[in-house]
């Protein structure tokens, strides 16, 4: 392209022109990479956010027996290669009968796996005490460094190395001790609050979709619905989460406590329920909703109502029969976006009222409640390094929760999208 | 089915003229009525926010003299001072940083997905992006806590820089909202046609003059609108400020100290078991409504300078 140009640069113009053009050249070049660093950057916040919860999840951990595991060891066999009956008789050696009986009544001992046997000798036998925690990088890279520093602070710290995220991470309940707490609750906790924020938003919002679409179209309750609606979707969840405090917690108490069912008892705390907070958080996504199905059926193309309407079929009849059949995958591919939203969310549910600690599994929609967002906004704001380590735990869970939840949601849409001709 | 005639006077009838009118049909009016009360369920969602902040707050303000709320620099229940300054510049010193990382960078990062990428590196870029924007907000706030804030006080100093302070929040916050304004932005930047950047390769300008000059000012106000919502967005974000910009209102410019902002405020002192009709309780109604103001203004303006400034093209 410079070709012609080079061969007329005498005139004076080109002579300004050329180097011009290559200083212009240049700034293109250099912008280009600055406009490609930043995605790169954008793409390392990723990365690092990662990293820095699996960092945090994993690493060494140093304890603090008060009772040295060793001295616990049968004939020479030690804790870690004892068979079931061997453990048992750890067990009954070690903790006073009553105790033991206690056990026996939760769930009989000889019913208990191997696994279980042993958080239980260490809870109540070895029980360590967390005296220092290291994340993965440090784990791995200074491993020396972290030994000299685990002596230093009690020169009897044993060092293990720890994943927080365990098999009984996953199926505990919550617990004052970093070391046996888990989610357990909050996992049940969000799903009760999950499932009813579905049967409630789900519905609503597709039938709200369905009446902008096909009943209202262009006239001026439509256009205030659909104002409202757009507005609605960029109120702060926050402000939903005091909506909620004031209307499902306080003036719909008898309903949502279920005294009026004669459900209530002492243990629901006046309206602080599962129900308020499934309520606020359907509230709260109910305008997503809204606009993804609004969106999936406006693109069901207009010659197939016609084609039904022509064979003298009713307005419903065109809906329930062609209309939403073909426009469903879109609208669960965008209800399932908006409700994965609401798992993640805690702003609402804090202000709401979710359970501080919880000591029974929440199992009913008038129950009190914690979710996993609740309890990873806990444990992180507390100052202790143990319970920041929980804390990334239960984000890889709520993490893994949502990975799995927007699969189904890429799957959905490719499993039913027909495609239209 | 059953409207369908069967007795004798029905067929009989049917020697008269056909009756043309419309048929009502109960089940259609009865669908068609419950159809009408989803749609209705938003706008009665908004009364009921209007009414209850309104409600609260003005028990509130029954309490609390405007002028008191609005002249006052300290905020601090337990001795009935009540300016909600401190709350108001902590959101707004967390937003200035958010937006000071995410409009920059949401830009460019829109310009090279829209103007430079392969539409191979695009299919591949994008997704990830939507994946930034769908982490719980809770995850950012632990990210800031742990990972933003250590590295901002080794850099500045454990002195200069707070355990908790806003800095960390606001930049945690900015990475948070950049995919907002990068995909925003890049719908509004694809939007351009083709023949506009077609002319302006043909005049001889770069790459680079085509983007800046030619695509970006035509696709202006789906940028701005996309900045307003960003902004709108920071100011109502509740959990990074909560976990990592501090416990206490702090009447500062400086965001290397803590200091907490409405949305944190509220989250804080409604965290425990909030007695009704005591004026903590009305308290947050009142900073609400305040937060529902600003940032429906702010939507609204948003939707305003899209249908104001949008250049239309056949």
């Amino acid at each position: 392209m410079t070709q012609p140009l080079t061969q007329s640069s005498s005139t004076p113009a080109n002579a300004e022109f050329q180097p011009n053009l290559q200083l212009r050249h240049r700034n293109s070049r250099i912008w280009r990479k600055v406009f490609q660093i930043s995605t790169i950057v954008g793409l390392i916040s990723l990365t690092l956010l990662l990293f820095n919860i699996t960092n945090t999840a994993f690493g060494y951990v140093a304890y603090q027996y008060r009772l040295d595991p060793a001295s616990l060891a049968l004939d020479g066999v030690s804790l870690e290669d004892m068979d079931q009956a061997q453990l048992i008789s750890v067990l009954s050696q070690n903790i006073s009968a009553n105790a033991l009986k206690g056990l026996e009544r939760d769930k009989p001992l000889l019913q208990r796996s191997e696994a279980e046997l042993r958080s239980l000798i260490s809870q109540r036998i070895t029980r360590p005490k967390v005296l220092g925690v290291w994340n993965l990088f440090d784990s791995l890279t200074r491993k020396a460094e972290i030994e000299a520093e685990a002596l230093a602070i009690d020169p009897e710290a044993r060092l293990e190395f720890k994943s927080w995220l365990t098999r009984d991470f996953i199926t505990s309940p919550q617990d004052a001790d970093p070391l046996w707490t888990g989610v357990w609750y909050a996992i049940n906790g969000s799903l009760w609050t999950i499932l009813i924020t579905i049967l409630v938003a789900f519905p609503l919002g597709v039938a709200a979709a369905i009446y902008l679409e096909e009943y209202a179209s262009d006239s001026w309750v439509q256009r205030i619905i659909q104002t409202n609606i757009n507005n609605l979707a960029g109120v702060p969840s926050i402000i939903y989460g005091i909506l909620g405090l004031a209307l499902f917690v306080r003036v719909l108490e008898p309903l949502t406590s279920g005294a009026i069912f004669g459900l209530s008892d002492a243990t629901t705390a006046n309206g602080r329920t599962i129900l308020s907070a499934g309520l606020t958080l359907a509230l709260l996504v109910l305008p997503v909703i809204i606009i993804n199905a609004q969106e999936a059926i406006r693109a069901v193309p207009g010659s197939l109502r016609h084609a039904s309407f022509g064979l003298g079929a009713t307005r419903w009849q065109t809906v329930w029969h062609h209309v939403l059949p073909n426009a469903l995958p879109g609208i669960l591919t965008g209800a399932i976006l908006a409700i994965s939203r609401a798992i993640g969310e805690t702003a609402p549910l804090v202000v709401v009222g979710a359970s501080t600690y919880l000591t029974f599994n929440p199992n009913g929609p008038f129950s009190k409640f914690t979710t996993l967002p609740i309890q990873i906004y806990q444990w992180t704001s507390r100052p202790q390094d143990e319970f920041r380590s929980a804390a990334g735990a239960a984000i890889l869970v709520l993490l893994i929760l949502l990975l799995s939840l927007n699969a189904v949601a890429i799957l959905l849409r490719n499993r039913y999208s027909r495609r239209l001709p | 089915m059953t409207a369908i005639p069967t007795s004798q006077e029905k067929l009989a009838s049917a020697a008269a003229p056909i009756n043309l009118r419309r048929r009502v049909r109960p089940h259609e009016v009865l669908i068609q009525g419950i159809l009408f009360f989803s749609g209705a369920v938003s706008i009665l969602t908004t009364i009921g926010i209007v009414y209850e902040l309104g409600k609260e707050a003005f028990l509130f303000f029954k309490q609390v003299s405007l002028l008191e709320f609005f002249g006052g620099v300290k905020w601090q229940p337990q001795i009935a001072e009540f300016g909600v300054w401190p709350l108001v510049t902590a959101t707004l010193v967390t937003t200035t940083i958010a937006m000071l990382i995410a409009v920059p960078l949401g830009l460019m990062v829109a310009i090279y997905l829209s103007e430079y990428a392969t539409p191979r590196a695009r299919n591949l870029l994008k997704p990830i992006l939507e994946v930034l924007a769908g982490i719980p907000t809770v995850v950012y706030g632990y990210f800031a806590l742990t990972f933003m804030t250590p590295i901002l006080r080794s850099i500045f100093g454990q002195d200069i820089v707070d355990v908790y302070n806003t800095a960390s929040a606001g930049i945690v916050m900015g990475i948070l909202i950049l995919p907002l304004i990068s995909s925003m932005s890049e719908d509004a930047l694809s939007a351009v046609p083709r023949a506009m950047r077609e002319a302006a390769y043909g005049l001889g300008a770069t790459r680079l003059e085509t983007a800046v000059k030619i695509v970006v000012p035509s696709a202006l106000s789906g940028i701005a609108a996309a900045v307003i919502l960003g902004i709108s967005r920071g100011i109502g974000e509740t959990m990074i400020v909560a976990l990592a910009a501090g416990a206490g209102p702090n009447f500062t410019f400086n965001p290397f100290e803590g200091a907490e902002t409405l949305t944190g405020h509220i989250v804080r002192i409604s965290g425990g078991d909030l007695s009704y009709n005591s004026i903590d309780y009305n308290s947050i109604f009142a900073l609400g409504l305040l937060l529902f103001l600003m940032t429906l203004s702010l939507n609204i303006l948003s939707g305003m300078v899209v249908r104001r400034f949008r250049e239309k093209y056949e």
